[in-house]
């Protein structure tokens, strides 16, 4: 167990920077999940912690001991790979035992270890398969099992539900979870998926080209999101954007669960509680419970998410109105979140729906 | 002809009339001919060319004859067998060629190996060695061995020279029995490796680099991926050279024809060489034909023998 802590991390590859200049701690056996679009750094930034990647400059600590001069090997870490990477001439049992006898345990010691994990994984009747002849997720498990042999200080992951169909993905990811729990290790874990990165964190850092935008915890990034990027990437559908009402150098933010859609009809409530948005339904998208409706606006195409069973016929024209507690203000410029909105708490509005 | 057929299906009442019947006939047997109409050509080419002359020359091989009067061929059953095995040069011939097949394969293959892992890498400088180790493969075997025999002349030859110039005494290349065989796989290897090496790379580049990376995590140290990953990974292509070397190092004649005529002291005479001169030196049509089977048959042996016992340990994805 081990906190790793990287300070002002940079990664050139020829005249392009890919990581500049991050400054991240990630907590003794937290699972910290890195997450954003492809391009973001993510991989490399794991990878470099990994000593897959050499650091350009910077300084990378684990535990408390500077790593950047550590082969991989030395550094007291196992990684998952996304296409997990196994030895495909050895069979599952020398897969998860490699790892053991470099280091120099004796066969007895491994053929115990070996055992007991495979035990945890499931994977003891099929220790003396190749991994051609395993499915994908058993494939994931003898990639986990390679790295939790080795007892590391930190996991790192790299996408490895990724390659998982949907079903077994969810499944694995309570498994991760719960795995994490037991072992009481560090995890960290990049993903392109923000339902993985907030089902399964308990700090996510958000990375977009080479930058972190923000580090919190997965509700603290949903409700407090501290720049536009963040804002619109966490999030599903993401939040509307929408130019503000008197200043033009901000943009107002809300999310499409916080907005009402009303008739047009009914008389418009105070302005000074929320703001309204005249327009018309264009599409809607039913997701089972909740539906989806495009509404386009005079300030642009807004979403609003709401109970499918509150139905809206396409073409009508509404009002989305959304309490001015539920709306985030950004700069437009630097796309930083400026302040929460305090207006006036919103009234409830019981039958106010079409 | 399959409207005739499809109408009974479509009606589906009336019985089918004994036109209709015959038409289907004629039509499930077009079915069945079809595939080899399509293969024909292909079929054709092959007896013409690969089967038929096989079949041929074992046939000839029981018959004495020569090439200088093809009438009178007399049949021998076994003859040309029994009086070649028990010829003494033949048994230099064969020797010749397991010592000549082995030592080229095996040493050409190990360094083509050893070239393949260093030059497996980015930078532009091994790009151009890796050109440089294959332009050999491209040259026409004759000027191979016609740059060679100048390159290994006692009195003139580039090698002696620079023997000489570090002190060491010339060597007698082709001159001489033990040196001339030795100079032949010599210049074998020089001609394959570059083949060889590109096929090893190719290879490599096919290994995908996170299994390299996850053996880094392990802390495999490098003999050991090498001998757990690398090769076992490589073996589709080991198992591929080796078959196609060993085939093709017991065929090798050029070099023999141009660089020692199978001397001295049919030191570097070799099977193909052996049946060339057997036919084409002294018209012995039916020793050459029955040489040309044992080759056939040896090639075969250990082309299967290659199969059994490595084909089991070769790994493919």
């Amino acid at each position: 167990m081990a906190r790793v802590e990287l300070n002002q991390i940079t990664k050139g590859f020829q005249n392009q920077t890919v990581v500049k200049g991050v400054n991240l701690v990630i907590p003794d056996g937290s699972f910290t999940v890195l997450v954003g679009p492809s391009g973001c750094g993510k991989s490399t930034t794991l990878r470099m912690i990994a000593g897959l990647e050499s650091v350009t400059s910077g300084e990378i600590q684990i535990g408390d001991q500077v790593v950047n001069q550590l082969p991989p090997g030395k550094r007291d870490v196992a990684m998952v790979f996304q296409n997990y990477a196994l030895y495909p001439t050895m069979n599952v049992y020398d897969n998860i035992a490699y790892g053991l006898r470099n280091r120099g345990t004796s066969k007895k010691d491994c053929k115990i270890l070996v055992e007991e994990i495979a035990e945890i994984v499931g994977l003891t009747p099929y220790l003396k398969r190749k991994p051609s002849q395993l499915s994908g997720g058993q494939r994931q498990r003898v990639a986990l099992a390679r790295a939790m042999v080795k007892k590391p200080k930190v996991f790192l992951m790299d996408e490895p539900l990724s390659n998982l169909d949907a079903k077994l993905r969810n499944q694995m990811r309570v498994e991760l979870t719960s795995l994490h729990k037991q072992l009481g290790s560090t995890f960290i874990y990049v993903t392109h998926d923000q339902v993985e990165a907030m089902t399964m964190g308990d700090q996510i850092v958000v990375m977009s080209e080479g930058n972190i935008m923000q580090v919190a915890a997965p509700m603290d990034l949903y409700q407090e999101p501290e720049n536009l990027f963040v804002a619109q990437f966490i999030g599903s559908p993401a939040m509307n954007i929408i130019p503000s009402e008197n200043d033009s150098q901000t943009l107002w933010g809300f999310r499409p669960e916080k907005a009402l859609i009303m008739s047009d009809a009914v008389t418009t409530v105070s302005t000074n509680e929320m703001i309204t948005l005249r327009g018309s339904i264009v599409s809607r998208e039913i997701l089972g419970a909740d539906s989806l409706y495009y509404v386009e606006t005079g300030k642009g195409r807004v979403v609003v998410k709401m109970d499918t069973d509150q139905t809206v016929e396409l073409q009508t024209s509404v009002q989305v109105c959304v309490p001015y507690s539920h709306i985030y203000e950004f700069d437009r410029d630097s796309g930083n979140r400026v302040q929460r909105r305090e207006g006036k708490p919103a009234p409830t509005l019981a039958g106010g729906m079409v | 002809m399959r409207k005739a057929v499809a109408a009974p299906q479509i009606s589906g009442i009336s019985n089918p009339t004994k036109q209709q019947v015959r038409a289907g006939v004629t039509q499930a047997w077009m079915e069945r001919l079809r595939p080899y109409l399509y293969v024909a050509p292909a079929l054709t080419f092959f007896f013409l060319f690969f089967l038929f002359p096989i079949a041929y020359v074992i046939y000839l091989s029981f018959f004495d004859w020569t090439l200088l009067n093809l009438e009178e061929m007399d049949w021998v059953g076994f003859e040309n067998y029994s009086a070649l095995l028990a010829e003494s040069d033949f048994h230099q011939v064969l020797w010749n060629s397991l010592v000549y097949t082995v030592s080229t394969v095996v040493l050409g293959i190990l360094l083509s190996f050893l070239l393949a892992l260093w030059l497996n890498k980015k930078a532009k400088v091994y790009g151009v060695i890796q050109a440089a180790v294959f332009s050999p493969h491209i040259i026409s075997l004759v000027s191979v061995a016609m740059l060679w025999m100048w390159l290994m002349d006692p009195q003139y030859g580039l090698l002696n020279a620079l023997l000489e110039m570090v002190g060491l005494p010339g060597y007698t290349w082709l001159a001489e029995t033990k040196s001339a065989m030795i100079s032949l796989i010599l210049v074998s290897i020089w001609k394959g490796v570059g083949y060889n090496t590109l096929v090893f790379i190719a290879g490599m580049q096919s290994i995908p680099r996170d299994i390299y990376e996850a053996a880094d995590l392990d802390q495999s140290p490098w003999w050991r991926t090498l001998t757990r990953i690398t090769i076992p990974m490589l073996s589709p292509t080991l198992f591929f050279l080796l078959v196609i070397n060993t085939v093709s190092s017991f065929q090798v004649f050029d070099t023999i024809y141009v660089m020692t005529q199978g001397g001295p002291i049919n030191s570097t005479n070799m099977l193909v060489f052996y049946i060339y001169e057997q036919g084409m030196d002294f018209y012995n049509g039916g020793a050459a034909s029955a040489a040309s089977v044992i080759l056939l048959g040896l090639v075969g042996i250990l082309t299967f023998l290659h199969f059994r016992v490595m084909g089991k340990r070769v790994h493919y994805q």
